[in-house]
């Protein structure tokens, strides 16, 4: 059942393993501090301090669960499917353990930081100047070591989980190192170099890709890797995941305009991010209908595979919200959407949903194989996974009634055309679903929790034999 | 199943790896060299940001024009800018945004919309993306400065229903201006128009001042710049 993945017993696992639990751990940490924000906006006497106010704390909740959980089970995936789809070890274990060492010290650097008020104001790219030096370092090190495990590759064709994981270091570097760009006054204090409307295209030209590359076209990897895996099939359609790589890559990329429509951005630039949204629906299905259509003939593992599970969940989301997030790029619904609450929704069930899911899917595959032992309770990942899937819909309904009331307020005129509400009103009137949101974000973090402990007793029991319950 | 069967069709297994190899395509040549591969994922990935980005730095209706009356647009003054640095280290983006969309609505509850040049001098910009409190890009003269100070300290003793943290601590932490004039020299070397006069006052304009002080100053002067002309277009 459980194979052992020391078949080359050069292949470097012990990085692989590293990442991977760091990954688990950062899932922990991001959402207890994304579960304390979101008490702290039910609840505003929860701003207990300057250092832990909401203000302070949400970049340390972005970061940690984009670029601590998501940046580590990336670093795990791509450093195992590399191996084992190349046939060759990593082209350097001592950089990949730089790697491992740098980026999480950074991640420690901003753990500091953002409580410090130590930020340069840009969302998803809050960390200063030397911080942002040192995230290019360490990312160039895992591209390099990256391409060059391929370049080594025993097999004659690159395989297209690896085509994902390329592409999207390739766009991060790209982003990082322009949307960064800052005039230094000290060490934690610095200027963009670009101000106002240029400022705003190029932040969402990154903040739309950490979604489209990092959230999306990494986990793509990992979803074109290990859906076929688990299920022990072929992909569903080379054709359909050529399509989806390139219509990704060349897409993706127009989309932050959509987050700055009606703005002072030029009518042009938005209109033309929404439109390309709008087109984007096709490979992003195309993907979706390819992760699926894998499993055609293989549905029953559904019902005893608990990764599986997790993975073809994950993919449902995907298409969820890779629909919705075009349909709130219309203009019409961008009007009202905007600035909302179901803004918020829309990110977490792509990330929850999505980006969570498959992770964790990967990482329970991962475990087994890695320390070749089958999973410390099945119970427990049952359990997170019910757990997980009602705090997603929890959040993502709150968010949705919050996000769209909100919109509908804020708007509402009475018999005379003077606005309906106040905003202080409409504030009264999100405390119930942030309070609703709260819950689902405390039940996902229990699942973290749940996660942690079950993975944590898998590799301490790892030495000894798999019990013959385990599967019961 | 017919939709299920033409994908399939389309798409599917059907395809025979062996048959698809015989023909060397393109898309084949790359999967077989890594390096032409990384060349043109980079071509492609480059395409969008050129095409949305580059414009927007040469095309001249980018930030508006605005006539000389109506034109005051300046850097911020030293306690300004140092004010809005608190705005930053305290994350107030992350809640309120400065950014007025030209709907009835908004511009009755906030004020004329925003425009590009109310913003030029701004490293980093500060639209934001979300309104869990209300948008500040004309909240400047809109309170007095004791309301500013009372609301920043405890909101929810103006307004009960706010859900945002206290600010009080920022009364006890006195500016020194040690760093004020290299800020807006490093401001000046990305294009904000400060003066030697500026550089040389900088550091007496913020003694003594508070962070409260500060902010209050920067909040007092959003969206207060320009002189709008009742009825124009600013935006074609």
């Amino acid at each position: 059942m459980v194979g052992n993945v020391s078949e080359n017993p050069n292949y470097n696992m012990a990085i692989v393993k590293a990442f991977a639990v760091c990954a688990v751990v950062y899932f922990v940490v991001g959402a207890l501090v994304g579960d304390l924000i979101a008490w702290q906006l039910s609840f505003p006497s929860l701003n207990v301090s300057e250092y832990l106010s909401f203000g302070r704390l949400r970049p340390l909740h972005t970061n940690a669960v984009i670029f601590a959980f998501g940046g580590c089970t990336l670093m795990a995936t791509a450093f195992y499917v590399v191996q084992r789809t190349c046939a060759v070890p990593l082209w350097s274990s001592k950089l990949a353990w730089f790697t491992f060492i740098g980026w999480n010290l950074i991640i420690v650097s901003a753990v500091v930081s953002f409580p410090m008020g130590w930020t340069s104001g840009k969302e998803y790219a809050e960390l200063e100047w030397p911080i942002d030096i040192a995230i290019a370092v360490v990312w160039l090190s895992y591209m390099f070591n990256f391409i060059m495990t391929i370049a080594n590759r025993k097999v004659s064709h690159i395989y297209v989980a690896n085509w994902f994981f390329l592409g999207m270091m390739i766009m991060i570097t790209y982003l990082h190192v322009v949307n960064s760009l800052a005039i230094p006054v000290t060490m934690t204090k610095s200027y963009s170099l670009f101000s106002g409307v240029h400022d705003a295209m190029i932040q969402w030209w990154w903040g739309h890709n950490a979604v489209g590359f990092f959230l999306t076209a990494g986990f793509l990897g990992i979803m074109y890797y290990f859906i076929p895996k688990q299920a022990d099939l072929p992909i569903f359609s080379y054709r359909l995941s050529v399509l989806h790589f390139w219509a990704l890559m060349f897409g993706y990329v127009w989309l932050g305009a959509h987050h700055l429509q009606y703005t002072a951005l030029p009518d042009w630039a938005g209109s033309l991010g929404a439109a390309v949204s709008i087109a984007m629906i096709i490979p992003s299905w195309g993907g979706a209908v390819n992760g699926l259509m894998t499993l055609s003939g293989a549905w029953h593992k559904l019902r005893d595979d608990y990764v599986l599970r997790f993975l073809v969940v994950s993919l449902a989301f995907y298409a969820m919200s890779t629909f919705e997030g075009p349909v709130m790029s219309l203009k019409t619904v961008n009007a009202l959407s905007h600035y909302t609450d179901w803004t918020i929704g829309h990110v977490h069930s792509g990330a929850l949903g999505w980006v969570v899911m498959v992770s964790v899917g990967a990482i329970y595959h991962l475990v087994t194989r890695l320390w070749n032992k089958e999973i410390y309770s099945v119970g427990l990942v049952n359990t997170h996974f019910w757990i997980h899937t009602i705090g997603t819909v929890i959040y993502i309904c709150a968010m949705w009634v919050s996000g769209i009331m909100q919109g509908l307020m804020w708007r509402a005129t009475d018999d005379y055309g003077n606005l309906a509400y106040t905003f202080a009103e409409s504030v009264v009137a999100m405390h119930p679903y942030y309070v609703l949101r709260s819950v689902g974000g405390l039940l996902v973090l229990l699942g973290a929790i749940i996660m942690l402990y079950n993975i944590v007793m898998t590799i301490r029991t790892a030495g000894q034999p798999n019990a013959a319950a385990a599967r019961a | 199943m017919g939709l299920g069967r033409f994908i399939g069709t389309l798409f599917g297994r059907s395809i025979d790896p062996q048959k698809r190899r015989e023909k060397k395509s393109f898309q084949e040549s790359l999967e077989k060299n890594v390096w032409g591969f990384i060349v043109m994922v980079a071509i492609v990935v480059s395409i969008g940001g050129i095409v949305e980005i580059v414009p927007l730095f040469y095309l001249d209706n980018t930030i508006e024009k605005l006539s000389r009356e109506e034109d005051s647009i300046r850097p911020y003054t030293a306690l300004e800018l140092e004010g809005r640095d608190v705005y930053i280290r305290e994350g107030c983006y992350l809640c309120h945004s400065q950014m007025i969309r030209p709907f009835r609505d908004e511009m009755e509850r906030y004020g004329h919309y925003s425009l590009a040049a109310e913003s030029k001098f701004d490293h980093p910009f500060q639209w934001g993306s979300k309104r869990t409190g209300p948008d500040l890009a004309r909240v400047g003269g809109k309170y007095s400065n004791e309301w500013q100070v009372q609301h920043l300290r405890a909101p929810r003793s103006l307004v009960p229903e706010s859900v945002m943290p206290d600010y009080a601590f920022l009364e006890g932490y006195k500016l020194d201006g040690v760093l004020t004039e290299k800020k807006m020299r490093a401001l000046s070397m990305v294009g904000v128009p400060y003066s030697d006069a500026d550089f040389a006052g900088a550091a007496a304009a913020v003694d003594g001042k508070t962070e409260m002080d500060a902010l209050v100053a920067y909040l007092q002067v959003l969206g207060t710049m320009v002189k709008f002309e009742a009825g124009k277009d600013y935006r074609e």
